[in-house]
């Protein structure tokens, strides 16, 4: 067991952690951040996308310990004050979800997107987007949806 | 204490048509979701299986002792520790009276029929010592020849069930001659090999997987009086029947909730091995379990779609006036029956036809078992495999008679003023306007301009060809009227539930059976109950996917949500009226005669006297002053069988560049103009159609579940299955047209499944119509850069990739395919 550090929305909190531990299993087993979820165990989904220290990662890809004393933010910790983050505002309004299983990912790469390059084209959305899979709205929605939220006043 | 509020109708907007933003939202967005991994019981126990690695073996011994040794592990079990306890999983459809159907234990003791099926399960404190302790337990195999080829196994060479003595599991014919609404098809095929034109081709229906986003995950909890199992689930109350009868366990002793659950696409329209294993430890260790997949497992153990052979032949005059068309499939079970197994290409026999006026129609579908992952309902289910054939066909009569496509599909079509229509399969549809929707379609494909600049690039020889690709599709859905269910031999009913309870605070409590799983119940139910009562809908509660709550429903499937349970809503809400209005003429000392409801409101004609219905709800609550002998309750129920199935349709136009050097293919355009008739929420409905399109331009263009020559799934995690990512997809240009359905109130048709159907096709089409003066006319799907530049390779030796469309017609039997399987048949050929 490992002794880590970190601070997840917010919070600080320290556990005692198996080295193997993921960054996900930790935020949803040992947190309860159930915001955060599992797709598919290779990467390739995306649907745990966290922000470590203000750039997306895919939390089953991190270590936990690779996250002591770091600074994590989840789904959970997006909205401010009551206050919906832009991006989550944005894929409701435009319809940019449906059963909501790869939104927590989808919104966290969305907003890493846009801090990185607040003004993107449709083609820079889509590159971005490329490593968060999502089986239900066929991205246009959520093409949309980034869109709107940089402003581009895009609606669904 | 607040009130309904009256919503005048005059005054307020309809809620229905509206683009409502969704109710759901709020908390997908925040991660606010209970999705069935989520939930954490005191004491919980986690699941890990163990699996073969085989695809058709023997076990001959199963060594648990190191595995019980791990630490914090609780207990290792296996098929033979249950016994009978075990259950099996059924199927509900035997589509003959004489289908094969193999046994089907969730964990078999004495041997697996497919890479993936379990044969212990680990009980843990927690997942991952569960895991682990799985990779102690020691299995021994005597391995058997597996039936892993579709046209082998439907010969017999190898036996995926030796005991059963075939693969053969059963014949389904439908016959235009035979049932009396049509011709005989060899009559009209005999006579088109003289005097017209006869298309004959055989198309492959690569097999795919559903892959929800959400892994299924299942936890059982045995601590109270009724066992209560969440699931992530698309049927909750199929699930529940069929534990109390596999288990023994009584109906009333069992609660499945269905919570949050992410995609399903037919995937989860299935009773599962895990289900039952997870239900069998948690009553015999009397402590809650959990099992959640990883993503490999859901490839290799959910069921998969598709994978049929399709042997067509079509009769036309020289014209190109369709005169008959014979189907003959091979369906691909994979090693079980499922719960819909073999119907699912009978779903598809009624469709091949799709809009068009053959006076004659033949369909054979002859379903085999093999030794590979179970199949069963994926998107579309039946229907997306008929239209790819017919839509195919009609390009190719196009061809042949050297006409635009969108001409010999006119010729042929049931004509807007014809409907109601009886088809040549004997389903009547009610209404639709092709003529609108193709014009629509065409405008904003700039069609015109887009074959203009086709001929200029083919004239130029240019390096990158156009094609467009045409896909009018119809499907058949709102399963199902109970009474043609019961007449294809469909183990149960087609109806939906709904219920409404009005509470004494105004709002308004909505039960519905129809359990979603990302479609959008929540809202677009909200609206029509609230347009119905005249209540806000922000006032109304959608409750569904439990079964205490719920207790009656057939649950989310074949675009039957908004068609019947959607209708079962609007009959409980004029329930709730027609009770109210007593009460309310007591309360207004008026004559129930003299009373009208609009608006949310009863009013008394001629007067200014009236009150709100949640006035009438609170008074009914308080039960002060109620007229004698009526019962002090607004709350009613209805449960609504459909009278028809319901026929969306639309047209569909894809534009495709191809790179003849490379084969690369980039996606320029795609236009569809579908006629789903009235729709509730806009919003919604864009959502569906584009999530439709996108999976079934996938199975033209990315997916196929591939096997190895050992029966193992090689395409078993996402790295390998190629789902589509934004990059690789691009926008879309919808609309609709509006012919509203005339068989229930509302005027709605469903949408779940018609860009799924309906684009898979276009993709093809475009494609080859790209090639065509290359002489190419067919390239297997899914339609890679390998396949499609192969295909332009050996366009001067007839124009077909390999296995695609092989020459096999020549023995005119019944089922000829099964007669003579093709020696060169391609499983995944050239991926």
């Amino acid at each position: 067991m490992t002794r880590i550090s970190l601070t997840v929305d917010g919070a600080r909190v320290s556990d005692d952690v198996e080295p193997r531990m993921l960054l996900v299993q930790y935020l949803r087993e040992r947190l309860g951040k159930t915001g955060t979820v599992i797709g598919c165990d290779t990467s390739n989904c995306g649907a745990c996308t966290v922000h470590l220290n203000g750039s997306s990662v895919k939390s089953c890809n991190v270590l936990a310990v690779q996250a002591d004393g770091g600074e994590v933010t989840t789904i959970e910790g997006l909205a401010q004050d009551g206050q919906l983050h832009p991006v989550q505002e944005a894929f409701r309004e435009c319809h940019g979800l449906q059963c909501g299983y790869c939104t927590p990912g989808m919104i966290m790469q969305s907003v890493d997107l846009l801090n990185t390059n607040p003004n993107p084209s449709e083609q820079e959305i889509r590159v971005g987007l490329e490593g968060n899979l999502c089986r239900c709205t066929g991205y246009h929605n959520i093409v949309k949806a980034v869109q709107h939220a940089a402003g581009q006043g895009a609606t669904s | 204490m607040t009130a309904t509020q009256e919503r005048p109708s005059d005054e307020v907007e309809r809620e229905i048509g509206r683009d409502r933003r969704r109710k759901e939202d709020q908390r997908l967005i925040t991660g606010r979701t209970r999705w069935t991994d989520n939930i954490t019981l005191p004491g919980m126990l986690h699941l890990a299986m163990v699996r073969s690695p085989f695809a058709h073996a023997t076990i001959t011994s199963i060594d648990t002792s190191a595995a019980k040794q791990a630490t914090n592990v609780v207990a290792v079990l296996t098929g033979a520790d249950f016994g009978e306890e075990l259950g099996v999983c059924i199927n509900a459809w035997p589509i003959t009276p004489d289908q094969v159907t193999p046994n089907h234990s969730p964990m078999p003791s004495d041997r697996v029929a497919f890479a993936g099926e379990i044969v212990a399960v680990v009980v843990a404190r927690s997942a991952a010592e569960a895991r682990d302790a799985a990779e102690l337990v020691d299995v021994e195999y005597d391995e058997l020849p597996a039936a892993l080829d579709l046209k082998d196994a439907a010969a017999d060479t190898v036996l995926a069930h030796p005991d059963l003595g075939t693969n053969k599991s059963a014949l389904w014919v439908f016959d235009s001659g035979e049932a009396g609404t049509g011709g005989a098809v060899e009559d009209a095929i005999s006579k088109a090999r003289g005097d017209g034109i006869v298309i004959e081709r055989e198309y492959r229906q690569q097999r795919l997987i559903p892959a929800f986003m959400e892994p299924r995950s299942v936890v059982v909890d045995p601590t109270g009086e009724q066992y209560v199992m969440y699931s992530a689930t698309q049927i909750p109350h199929i699930l529940r029947f069929a534990l109390a009868a596999t288990t023994g366990v009584p109906e009333s002793k069992i609660r499945v909730i269905a919570p949050d659950v992410g995609g399903g696409f037919g995937g989860k329209l299935q009773v599962t091995p895990e289900e039952w294993i997870a239900w069998a430890v948690g009553r015999r260790l009397g402590k809650p379990v959990k099992y959640t997949e990883t993503r490999s497992e859901s490839l290799v153990s959910g069921h998969h779609g598709r994978d049929q052979w399709q042997k067509l032949t079509l009769a036309a005059e020289k014209d190109g006036t369709v005169t008959g068309l014979k189907v003959e499939l091979l369906a691909d079970l994979g090693a079980y029956v499922a719960i819909v197994g073999g119907g699912v290409p009978v779903l598809g026999a009624f469709m091949f036809n799709s809009i068009y006026k053959f006076p004659a129609y033949h369909f054979a579908v002859q379903t085999v078992l093999t030794n590979k992952t179970w199949t069963d309902a994926y998107r579309g289910a039946g229907r997306p495999e008929a239209t790819y054939a017919i839509e195919r066909l009609m390009d190719e009569l196009a061809a042949e008679v050297g006409v635009d496509p969108l001409e010999v599909r006119e010729k042929n079509w049931i004509k807007h003023e014809e409907f109601p229509f009886t088809t040549v399969a004997g389903l009547e549809y009610d209404s639709g306007n092709y003529e609108a929707a193709t014009a629509r379609a065409k405008e904003m494909l700039g069609y015109d301009e887009l074959r203009a600049e086709q001929a200029a690039r083919r004239a130029s020889g240019d390096r990158v060809q156009l094609g467009i690709g045409t896909s009018t599709f119809t499907e058949m859905c709102g399963l199902a009227p109970s009474r043609v269910l019961g007449s294809l031999d469909y183990g149960a009913g087609g109806w939906e539930h709904a219920s409404v309870r009005m509470l004494a605070t105004g709002k308004v409590e909505v039960v519905t059976g129809a359990s979603a799983h990302g479609q959008g119940h929540e809202t677009a139910f909200s609206q029509i109950v609230a347009d119905r009562l005249g209540v806000a809908f922000e006032d109304v509660e959608i409750l569904h996917g439990d079964t205490q709550v719920a207790p009656k429903g057939l649950d989310t499937y074949g675009s039957r949500s908004l068609v019947v349970g959607g209708e079962a809503l609007v009959k409980a809400a004029d329930k709730v009226i027609e009770k109210a209005k007593p009460i309310a003429a007591h309360l207004l000392e008026a004559s129930a005669d003299d009373l009208e409801f609009a608006g949310g409101r009863f009013s008394v004609r001629g007067t200014d006297q009236g009150m709100a219905i949640g006035e009438v709800a609170l008074a009914t609550f308080a039960a002060h002053n109620l007229p004698d002998g009526v019962e002090p309750s607004l709350d009613s129920e209805a449960t609504y069988d459909p009278v028809n199935f319901n026929f969306p349709h639309g047209t569909h136009l894809c534009a495709m560049e191809v790179d003849t050097e490379t084969g690369e293919l980039t996606m320029r355009k795609y236009v569809c103009c579908d006629d789903i008739g009235n729709i509730i929420n806009p919003l919604i409905v864009s959502g569906q159609v584009h999530g439709g399109l996108v999976q079934g331009i996938a199975q033209a263009l990315w997916e196929e579940a591939v096997y190895d020559d050992a029966g193992t799934l090689v395409s078993g995690s996402f790295v390998d299955y190629l789902l589509p990512t934004a990059a690789d997809t691009i926008s879309f240009e919808i609309d609709h047209t509006t012919s509203p359905s005339l068989t229930n109130t509302l005027g709605t048709k469903g949408v779940g499944e018609a860009g799924t159907i309906a684009s898979t096709p276009a993709v093809v089409n475009a494609v080859v119509d790209a090639l065509r003066p290359m002489g190419v006319t067919d390239i297997q799907m899914p339609c890679t850069p390998e396949r499609v530049w192969k295909a332009i390779q050996g366009a001067g030796s007839g124009g077909a990739t390999e296995g695609a469309a092989m020459p096999h017609f020549e023995s005119g039997g019944e089922m000829g395919n099964q007669e003579q399987p093709g020696t060169s048949s391609t499983e995944g050929a050239g991926a």
